[in-house]
């Protein structure tokens, strides 16, 4: 079986500005939603308790909210993976015991309804909060800054920045998506964000190695030929791959239950634009960053095989 | 080209063999045991108490199917969770006949029902994580403020008395946030008081001040002593939760500090963290008091208060003590296990300024005379101390008795975890029902195997022959992956599972990479062997360039992260290590195997690359 018979270099850097200028649109985009709406933080970075309750039959999402109300607790109640399930967030509110919240929730609802089991708890402090969101930040921007320092010195340090501009652009956007649809950010969504940035790098540590190689082999061809004949050649690996992974999330989002919905979904965005930005986005940048054949023909003999198909295109 | 050289079959087959040893006792599941540690430092469980359980467990016709005795105390595997039950009725009539007063904590556990012989070579199953099992996780600051505040408060009491011991006249000694501040009315008497406030706490930074109306000392603690103290009143408080959790009767508590002033507790399979909540939050404390010799020898109860002691031979007596109470547990500052004058164990204990000043009195009017350590919990008290005054003493004291080393440092122990050296805040919690960590597993596991079966078939339409090597290799990785994770014992929770699932659908991209490699070799022209090489050559820094970049962001996470973050980081960058190695090495030894020997490969199973 082959899905790719592609027979001749397809002119991905011809339209190159094309993409960027949608990519910064979409960008914009995802900084407004940002700015305008916020993200959706969950209690591990606001602090706060979060209770998890299972009816035996549908829950009565209005009177819990009530009952809660009228003991002064004023949260978010709302069903959570199925109509039985309900998910009930309180704030952390200035001098209130925090930690004893739980158990108030616990105590009225089993009052109100024997069949309530408190599945799950948690509580976080206003402390912890903003400690977990100084680390992500601080997780993000080593990462970051780990990745281009690798990539300057296995390639070039064009090659880091553009990867790294093309691959925070996908974070941002996925960011972007949270904030536009006010989904739940919670500490699985942060990891996901970050094992996204690992992985679409990867996407595009691809696509590099291939253009390194080609400007040792097509010594004639001009940089954007080389761009793209490297696209191209490695187009039907990238489409494969993404494809097997965004199945294994895929079954993540059907299977997985409500816990890992929004990771999944962080996933997939972040695959879905991971092939977009690390092909259409960094290639170009890499260009307009002004790579040249004589970055790399420092090391002109490397292996054997390749002077074989000396100007040879897939 | 493509042969390896026989070592290299055998180092492979030889990583698989052991990866399955590790994975296996994970397929065994889990049995329900009995668990009985000990509730106290001098309580021990060994081998005699095993022998006893059995044969207790003998006569009342309940079948073990094992046991084993190890560091966490001693865990009898039963049959099923009926005969369980009856168990540990049965062990915790015979072993606490005082309910209200246990000295063995029997817990319900599951133990692996993996051979023994597994267990033997460490192979144990997966360390699963609160969210997978059910149970409670808090985090608990230390106030270290208040640890501090209560420090310099007996520095300052302690100050008090060596100063009028010396004649020395001050005009007053006050603590002002993390300093003490000594008022004299003259420079010379200062002068003095300086030398002898270094001679009685060198732990103190003093530093002159003038304010025009008085001469004064400002005194701050020292740099180190300051973390000394700090790490002390952490120490001190896991001591006393570790005592309070052992009430709660949980298999496999973890207590540990967490950073400079915070400390973990998770208590696996806890269902009522209400309870747990007021155990950990619950103050426990110590008295000195003096014996009633007279109640003692008459029997009477009459206006006494009458603890039991356990002797060490194991039997209890009744200790009568007078009503009043000499000394708290809050006024005790510390305890250390030392020797006497005579080279006998003993432990020394001080207190703070003020009940030295009682104890320094009530000593001396009771010289010869019996005084006891109450220890109270719960409103229960036991003495844990009855010893015959031998001189006068103050602030300062030793508690002699017919101590073995062992004991002194166990009572010292016990004596510091009497009080929480600092007050604590519950800062984080989290409580999973034991039917939600159920369906955690199930849904992870769900997940993995059906995304697992989906990478398979295509992979196998897609690729053919080339496509089941891969898949082969992926299965290795994951075998390799629940090894390791088995091995190490890394906590496994619902976003590790993730990660399982997340870096296998990662992995497949090298077999992707290598078989599109060779695709196109062939295609270029080249002979079978030769695109197998030079697939898997080119293919190598690709792959290697990768999975580095994937790995820094893992290492990021693993640094960075803390609880749900971190389950995902551990499994994710060992998944990148396994995968480099199953979707190189692992699936090269098998292509090899399949074409390598052959003189002329014809064609490869690789899928379609008869287009040009």
């Amino acid at each position: 079986m082959e899905f790719f018979k592609i027979r001749r270099v397809i002119p991905f850097m011809r339209h190159a500005l094309v993409f960027n200028v949608i990519s910064l649109l979409t960008f914009l985009a995802a900084i407004f939603f940002l700015a305008h709406k916020g993200l959706h933080f969950s209690v591990e970075f606001t602090g706060g308790t979060l209770v998890e309750v299972s009816y035996k039959e549908a829950a009565k999402v209005e009177k819990i909210r009530e009952t809660l109300e009228k003991a002064g607790l004023n949260g978010e109640v709302q069903n959570f993976g199925s109509s039985r399930d309900v998910l009930i967030r309180l704030p952390v509110v200035k001098g209130q015991s925090t930690a004893d919240v739980s158990q108030k929730v616990t105590t009225l609802l089993k009052a109100e309804d024997a069949t309530a089991e408190v599945r799950r708890v948690e509580f976080v402090g206003p402390q912890v909060g903003e400690e977990l969101a100084e680390y992500g930040a601080l997780a993000l921007l080593v990462t970051a800054v780990g990745i281009v320092l690798y990539l300057w010195i296995r390639f070039e340090w064009r090659f880091g920045l553009a990867a790294i501009i093309a691959n925070l652009h996908d974070v941002v956007i996925i960011l972007g998506f949270f904030a536009l649809f006010q989904w739940e950010f919670s500490l699985p969504v942060l990891a996901a964000v970050l094992a996204v940035l690992g992985y679409s790098v990867n996407e595009s540590v691809v696509v590099f190695d291939r253009v390194r190689e080609n400007f040792r082999k097509m010594r004639k061809a001009s940089v954007p030929e080389v761009i793209d004949s490297a696209i191209t050649g490695v187009i039907s690996r990238t489409i494969i791959t993404h494809g097997c992974t965004q199945a294994m999330v895929t079954t993540m989002l059907l299977f997985g239950g409500p816990a890992l919905h929004y990771f999944a979904l962080a996933l997939t965005i972040g695959i879905c634009f991971g092939i977009y930005s690390s092909v259409l986005v960094a290639s170009p940048l890499v260009m307009w960053l002004g790579v040249d054949r004589t970055q790399f023909i420092r090391a002109p003999k490397k292996d054997p095989l390749e002077d074989k198909n000396e100007g040879a295109v897939v | 080209m493509n042969r390896f050289p026989t070592w290299k079959y055998a180092l492979i087959g030889v990583t698989i063999a052991a990866a399955l040893l590790f994975t296996l006792p994970n397929f065994f599941g889990e049995a329900p045991a009995v668990q009985v540690s000990s509730n106290r430092a001098t309580v021990k469980v060994d081998a005699a108490l095993l022998g006893r359980l059995e044969q207790l467990l003998i006569a009342q016709q309940i079948t073990t199917t094992g046991a084993i005795l190890d560091l966490h105390g001693l865990r009898i595997r039963v049959a099923d969770a009926d005969t369980q039950l009856k168990a540990k009725d049965l062990i915790e009539k015979t072993l606490n006949p005082d309910p209200q007063n246990p000295e063995y904590v029997v817990a319900l556990n599951l133990l692996s029902s993996s051979p023994s012989w597994l267990t033997a070579v460490h192979a144990l199953p997966m360390y699963l994580g609160l969210d997978l099992r059910g149970g409670v996780h808090f985090l608990l600051q230390v106030d270290m403020q208040a640890a501090l505040v209560k420090r310099l408060e007996s520095f300052a009491g302690d100050l008090r008395t060596g100063l009028r011991e010396k004649n020395i006249r001050h005009a007053g000694i006050a603590r002002e946030g993390q300093t003490l501040r000594l008022r004299f009315r003259d420079a010379e008497t200062r002068d003095k008081a300086m030398v002898t406030v270094g001679q009685l706490i060198p732990v103190l930074t003093l530093a002159r001040r003038d304010d025009g109306q008085d001469f004064m000392i400002v005194a701050t603690l020292k740099p180190e002593a300051l973390k000394n103290e700090q790490d002390l009143a952490v120490k001190q408080n896991i001591v006393t939760l570790h005592r309070r959790v052992n009430q709660l009767g949980v298999a496999e508590p973890v207590i540990q500090q967490q950073g400079v002033d915070r400390i973990v507790v998770q208590l696996p399979g806890v269902q009522d963290p209400a309870k747990a909540k007021d155990i950990l939050g619950r103050t426990a404390t110590l008295e000195v008091r003096l014996v009633d010799e007279e109640a003692m020898r008459s029997g009477s109860s009459f206006n006494v208060d009458v603890f039991p002691e356990r002797k060490r031979d194991g039997s209890v007596s009744a200790v009568p003590v007078k009503k009043q109470i000499l000394v708290t547990g809050d006024q005790f500052i510390g305890a250390s296990a030392t020797f006497d004058n005579d080279h006998r164990p003993a432990v020394s204990v001080e207190l703070n300024e003020t009940a030295g000043r009682v104890m320094r009195q009530a000593t001396r009017e009771n010289l010869k005379h019996l005084m006891a350590i109450i220890l109270i919990e719960k409103g229960k008290g036991e003495a844990i101390s009855v010893a015959t005054i031998q001189g006068e003493f103050g602030a300062r004291f030793q508690i002699t008795g017919s101590f073995t080393p062992t004991e002194t440092s166990d009572l010292s122990l016990l004596i510091r975890a009497g009080s929480l050296a600092a007050p604590m805040e519950i800062i984080e919690e989290r409580t999973v029902g034991p039917s939600l960590g159920k369906e955690n597993i199930e849904k992870g596991f769900n997940a993995t195997k059906w995304g697992f079966v989906a990478i398979v078939l295509f992979m196998s339409a897609y690729y053919t022959l080339f496509g089941v090597f891969s898949s082969i290799a992926l299965g290795v990785n994951l075998l390799f992956l629940v090894a390791l994770l088995s091995l190490l014992q890394a906590t496994l929770t619902l976003p590790g599972i993730a990660a399982i699932a997340l870096t296998l659908g990662m992995a497949i991209d090298a077999n992707v990479l290598i078989n599109e490699r060779i695709r196109e070799e062939v295609r270029g022209g080249q002979s079978p062997q030769a695109a197998i090489a030079a697939g898997y050559e080119r293919a190598w820094g690709t792959i290697l360039d990768s999975n580095v970049t994937t790995l820094i962001a893992g290492l990021a996470l693993l640094i960075f992260g803390s609880g749900p973050v971190r389950g995902f980081a551990v499994v994710h960058c060992l998944g990148i290590l396994t995968s480099i190695f199953s979707s190189v090495v692992v699936s090269r030894a098998i292509v090899n195997l399949a074409y390598g020997h052959r003189r002329k490969a014809g064609h490869l199973a690789i899928g379609d690359t008869g287009w040009k």
